[in-house]
């Protein structure tokens, strides 16, 4: 198959960038975007030209490192998939295809298609997570929970945290990220103890951080390659308007926590 | 956003219900009676300053929002918008602004002239909204502008509806279909009934 790229040029952080086109030929069909690619760098390399730089790193579909706005969707037109999974048969011969990196206040651009997502560590670092002694492993049993709940939760522990429903939102919002994040936790006895002040600490970091706010557009659901649900930031808003309500004033504390 | 705009919901059947007392062939008085009652009723004056703060707040923070939306997105993409969405919710800023126009408009039409800030038509009185309402829709202008304006009302609400639940966290599986559904019906039922007057009174002409 043969193809015309048109990709985001950006030599650092600082300069301007600008899209540049490239001609490639003899892709297979079976090929995945991101070995569509190495081929393009491999033929750029040996032109003695800088390669494309783009994110990556498990190639199948579980890291989330993979990024690219393809074709005016994140990770490519298939739908469900992340764009190391998606295949060249998605595209006619000589098409056109435009790359672009995520556009987000949050995620600044630092080389061609990649971007700095340390705005969503910032966000997990601020309460997604747990506070446990470690010790023995607990028994299986020991805390029950309903196999409903078990569900929803593993749906929404399925986030990867690629960010592209940062990308497809037109408002640049990170609400289904942080959502199924809250969600997965909120859902579980172990994750119920800390929700409320974890909701407020993690929706503040995200507004802190300069996420847009969610219009209930919906692309963020649409294009999630782990198809994350918009009830999950629904949940959240549960969670955060209850949590602003009910929760006491702090007290002063010694020690840690959140 | 959500509770300002569910209480501007609630109060447009409220305004509907009474607009359609204006097609009773009585002349106007169960309209008149109506009227009479929202604009002395000391209860419905204190709900008055509530729905202005309804109105205040739903558009200030609407137009707030909207800015820091624009402003999460510096740099656009060069190929935009091709997600499946809810369509109307891209446009609620556009939809907003038209109806905040026509809102302008309906005040300098009816409650600048109660207020007396507005001369009211000649040989109408201050408060006979009945007559200014008739004389307004015997405008075909101001008719086919109206029913237009309905239109794009019914693409707000359209939206509107269940995303106000959805920004409540009132989702749930067996009954957020069911809002949306209302929603829906809402977002048709209420603007047509409004534009129902000046077409009734169109075509009667
Ligand atoms: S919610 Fe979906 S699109 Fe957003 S970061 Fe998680 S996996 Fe990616
Ligand atoms: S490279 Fe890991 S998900 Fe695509």
């Amino acid at each position: 198959m043969n193809f015309t790229l048109k990709i985001w040029r950006q030599k650092n952080a600082r300069s301007k960038g600008r899209f540049v086109t490239y001609k490639i030929s003899d892709i297979s069909p079976n090929c995945s975007f991101l070995e569509m690619l190495d081929q393009l760098n491999e033929q750029l390399v040996a032109k003695n030209e800088e390669p494309v730089a783009f994110d990556h790193d498990c190639r199948e579909g579980i890291c989330g490192t993979c990024s690219l706005y393809v074709n005016g969707h994140p990770h490519g037109p298939d739908a469900a998939v992340t764009t190391c999974q998606l295949h060249m048969r998605k595209f006619k011969d000589g098409d056109t295809i435009i790359i672009e990196p995520w556009r987000a206040r949050p995620f600044p651009v630092i080389k061609d298609l990649i971007v700095d997502r340390s705005a969503f560590d910032e966000i997990i670092q601020a309460g997604g997570f747990i506070s446990v002694n470690t010790g023995g492993i607990p028994d299986a049993n020991a805390i029950l929970i309903s196999k409903s709940d078990a569900d929803y939760s593993m749906d929404a522990a399925a986030c990867i945290g690629c960010g592209a429903c940062v990308a497809a939102c037109k408002n640049a919002s990170a609400m289904l990220f942080v959502s199924a994040k809250v969600s997965h936790l909120a859902l579980l006895p172990q994750g119920k103890i800390e929700a409320a002040a974890r909701v407020q600490a993690m929706v503040k970091k995200m507004d802190d951080l300069g996420f847009g706010n969610c219009t209930n557009t919906g692309a963020c659901e649409a294009e999630c390659p782990k198809q994350i649900s918009i009830t999950n930031i629904a949940r959240m808003n549960r969670e955060f308007l209850t949590a602003k309500v009910c929760t006491q004033k702090k007290r002063v504390m010694a020690g840690g926590g959140i | 956003m959500a509770l300002a705009g569910l209480f501007l919901i609630v109060f447009l059947v409220l305004h509907l219900a009474i607009n359609l007392l204006l097609l009773k062939s009585d002349g106007g008085v169960a309209y008149m009676k109506a009227v009479g009652f929202m604009t002395s009723n000391p209860l419905i004056k204190i709900m008055e300053i509530f729905l202005f703060g309804g109105f205040l707040i739903h558009i200030l923070i609407g137009i707030i929002i909207q800015i820091y939306n624009w402003m999460a997105r510096p740099k656009r993409y060069r190929v935009e918008g091709f997600s499946h969405t809810s369509f109307f919710s891209k446009y609620m800023i556009h939809t907003g602004a038209i109806i905040l126009v026509f809102l302008t408009i309906h005040f300098v039409n009816f409650y600048f002239k109660k207020l007396g800030w507005v001369a009211p038509p000649e040989g109408v009185e201050r408060e006979d909204f009945y007559q200014m309402a008739l004389l307004l829709f015997s405008s075909k202008f101001y008719s086919v502008l109206y029913i237009i304006l309905m239109v794009f009302l019914g693409f707000h609400l359209n939206h509107a509806f269940q995303s106000a639940f959805q920004t409540l966290g009132l989702n749930h599986s067996k009954y957020t279909p069911f809002v949306k559904g209302l929603g829906t019906a809402y977002s048709i039922v209420v603007p047509l009934g409004f534009a129902l007057i000046p077409l009734i009174i169109l075509i009667s002409k």
